[in-house]
């Protein structure tokens, strides 16, 4: 029930003073229904010329052929493979932070979940464009699925781990995009209940005639649950599959048995990292600081830390086997990593990804506004280098020293990747001009139970252990957005 | 005869709304519908809304999906194409778990929300039928049928005294259609 209060010790989730339903609605909806202030602009104006960038180096490639990248017969798979594998990873916070977080009850997903959705949404078409584009002759994505065809037909091999790729990446998009939406209707209603118009004819079209009663609800909770229950054994398939693309092949370097369990800890690695990036900017410039805490942040951080350290775990692992394995091959790939010409790339995954993470043990850090997003993009560069490296660093030095080679990229590599990243921020920012970027309805639930006021009643009304109270209040003290003049006197 | 069609309570705070709801069960009075801006657990209980059925969809259409994908893969690599990769065995099941679980996720997820939008009426382009514009808002809404044998004063004064902030008396029975 609303009214059912939870334990002092814990920190509360909504601060502020004298918030009410109806100010959690005008705070959150605030950039959706005014026009969007400099900041939007600056950041919209940038990110689409990083889309125009997109679309002039994809003509450019579909065009004249993926000639136009830096590929060579050595090293047949670079940036485009790299650039999706990084997206994929991205993509794996939000439906994580969805569903997984659903699972375990954990009621801080309820103002990061919306816009950590949408994020992964983005991500993953923004994966998908490169599985397109690096076929070079795009339209033939269509022989990825098994379609009867002139050939027989002869069907896509179903033994291959590039088919459970197609199904898996469709499969999570899909998924994704319900959950996503059907979350999103009670809030599309609440938009459409405020505005006039036409505005309000297209939000009348999104809400699907959300009324709110409570048959509708009572549904609604149990698609969600479920949905929840689905998606998370459904988010550690596709980074699993993903890195089978690599683990199942002879390639040394991508011969090992680690990858599913390695790229499922790095996904959701780099995918809390863009989240953090993005979230403490947006929380900044949409005034959305009383909902999205410093324990939301910290609470990322921990993650980020939990699962950076996996990582961690698992490079270790693959030195000593590979050095445990006797495969002359597999230890030269490892050397190769350090002494071979892509070193640099190597020390900036293992410095960025390893070592600049372990600084989050200090809570100080953790709770650290600005360095909290520095270390964010860290890791992002980190993950990136990550990808380069098992991909170029492993192909450009096999079994035949003859064939060795090395990648150079061309500007259409690079107009693809940075092109990739304006796409990725113009959707983002379009998303939360017209979407409520925080679930309202969700925030609600918490209002009673888990705000700062609520808490702060139930200290006036006494019954609570002193000490608890004093651990709450020390607890409070890492938050930007509470008035810790009111506590002192207490 | 007044032209009242659905008499609302509208209610500031959730537990309120709940101890509106005990009153006016209390007095017989049947209610039409509660309209909130967030699941309130419990009502459903109290207007004898059965358990949702959702789950049992999403298990069925689950195991067509799985149940389709393994037929579709046996009868292109077993059946109608047998390949021969290195003499192994034409139809190696382990490796097919992967899609299988792929298509059984899919079609459980599309199957139960296409399943809750078509037994909920939520479609794009459905007119949506609000009685009071604020129930999205900050308002929890209790909606009366106004036909009831109870006077309508009575049905005010219970509401009141539940605390209700406002009792509306709708002639219309939405008034989003405007």
């Amino acid at each position: 029930m609303a009214s059912h209060s939870e334990s002092i010790i814990r920190e509360p989730l909504i601060t502020g003073k004298n918030i009410t339903y109806g100010q959690i609605t005008d705070d959150i909806l605030r950039p959706v229904e005014n026009m969007p202030g400099k900041a939007w602009w600056i950041g919209f104006s940038v990110a689409s010329l990083g889309a125009l960038l997109w679309v002039v180096s994809i003509s450019y490639t579909f065009w004249f052929g993926i000639g136009s990248w830096g590929l060579n017969k050595t090293v047949g798979w670079a940036w485009d493979i790299t650039g999706f594998v990084w997206w994929v990873g991205i993509g794996h916070a939000g439906t994580l932070i969805s569903a997984v977080l659903l699972l375990f009850r954990q009621n801080w997903r309820n103002s990061i979940n919306r816009s950590a959705e949408a994020m992964t949404i983005f991500a993953v078409i923004c994966a998908a464009t490169y599985i397109g584009a690096h076929m070079g002759r795009p339209w033939m994505a269509l022989y990825s699925l098994p379609l009867p065809n002139q050939y027989g037909s002869l069907w896509v091999n179903f033994n291959s781990p590039l088919i459970w790729d197609v199904f898996a990446i469709s499969t999570y998009f899909s998924v994704s995009l319900v959950f996503w939406y059907t979350g999103l209707l009670p809030d599309m209603a609440s938009i459409r209940d405020r505005a006039t118009g036409l505005r309000r004819r297209i939000y009348s079209v999104a809400s699907f005639g959300w009324t709110g009663s409570v048959k509708t609800w009572q549904r609604f909770e149990t698609v969600s649950l479920i949905l929840a229950g689905l998606s998370t054994p459904l988010v550690l398939s596709v980074h699993t599959i993903v890195s089978m693309d690599f683990a199942t092949s002879l390639e040394p370097g991508w011969h090992t048995t680690i990858f599913p369990p390695y790229f499922v800890a790095g996904a959701i690695f780099s995918g809390f990292a863009m989240v953090q990036t993005l979230l403490l900017v947006t929380r900044k410039v949409l005034g959305l600081e009383n909902y999205i805490t410093m324990f939301h942040i910290e609470s990322m951080n921990k993650i980020i830390l939990v699962t950076g350290s996996v990582v961690g775990v698992a490079y270790i692992t693959e030195f000593f086997i590979a050095y445990y394995s006797g495969g002359e091959y597999e230890q030269y790939t490892f050397l190769n990593r350090f002494i071979g010409p892509y070193w640099w790339a190597a020390c900036m995954m293992y410095g960025c990804n390893v070592l600049m993470t372990q600084m989050m043990w200090s809570k100080k850090v953790r709770t650290n506004i600005p360095i909290s997003w520095v270390l964010s993009i860290i890791v992002n560069i980190g993950m990136w280098f990550e990808r380069f490296v098992i991909i170029v660093t492993s192909l450009h030095r096999d079994y035949l020293p003859s064939s060795w080679a090395m990648f150079y990229p061309t500007w259409v590599d690079v107009g693809v990747f940075v092109g990739s990243i304006g796409i990725f921020f113009t959707m983002f920012l379009l998303f939360i001009r017209v979407m409520p970027s925080v679930a309202i309805a969700e925030v609600k639930l918490l209002l009673k139970s888990a705000s700062e006021q609520a808490k702060k009643k139930q200290i006036a009304e006494g019954h609570l252990e002193p000490a608890h109270v004093e651990f709450y209040k020390d607890n409070l003290i890492k938050f930007d957005s509470i008035d810790h003049s009111e506590y002192e006197k207490a | 005869m007044s032209s009242t069609k659905y008499i609302l309570g509208i209610f500031d705070d959730p537990d309120e709304l709940m101890h509106g709801i005990d009153k006016l069960q209390k007095n017989s009075i049947p209610i039409y519908d509660v309209y909130t801006p967030m699941p309130i657990h419990g009502i459903d209980a109290k207007l004898g809304i059965k358990d949702s059925r959702l789950g049992y969809a999403a298990f069925m259409f689950g195991c067509m999906g799985g149940t389709t994908i393994f037929t579709l893969v046996y009868y292109f690599l077993a059946h109608d194409w047998p390949m021969n990769i290195g003499g192994k065995n034409f139809f190696p099941i382990p490796d097919f778990i992967p899609v299988t679980f792929e298509w059984t996720v899919l079609f459980a997820s599309y199957g139960m929300a296409f399943t809750f939008f078509f037994a909920t009426h939520l479609f794009p382009g459905r007119a949506p039928r609000v009685m009071d514009l604020r129930a999205t808002n900050d308002k929890f809404v209790i909606a009366i049928d106004a036909k009831g044998d109870v006077p309508h004063e009575d049905i005010n004064t219970i509401l009141k005294e539940a605390g209700a902030v406002e009792v509306k008396h709708n002639d219309r029975k939405y008034v989003s259609y405007e």
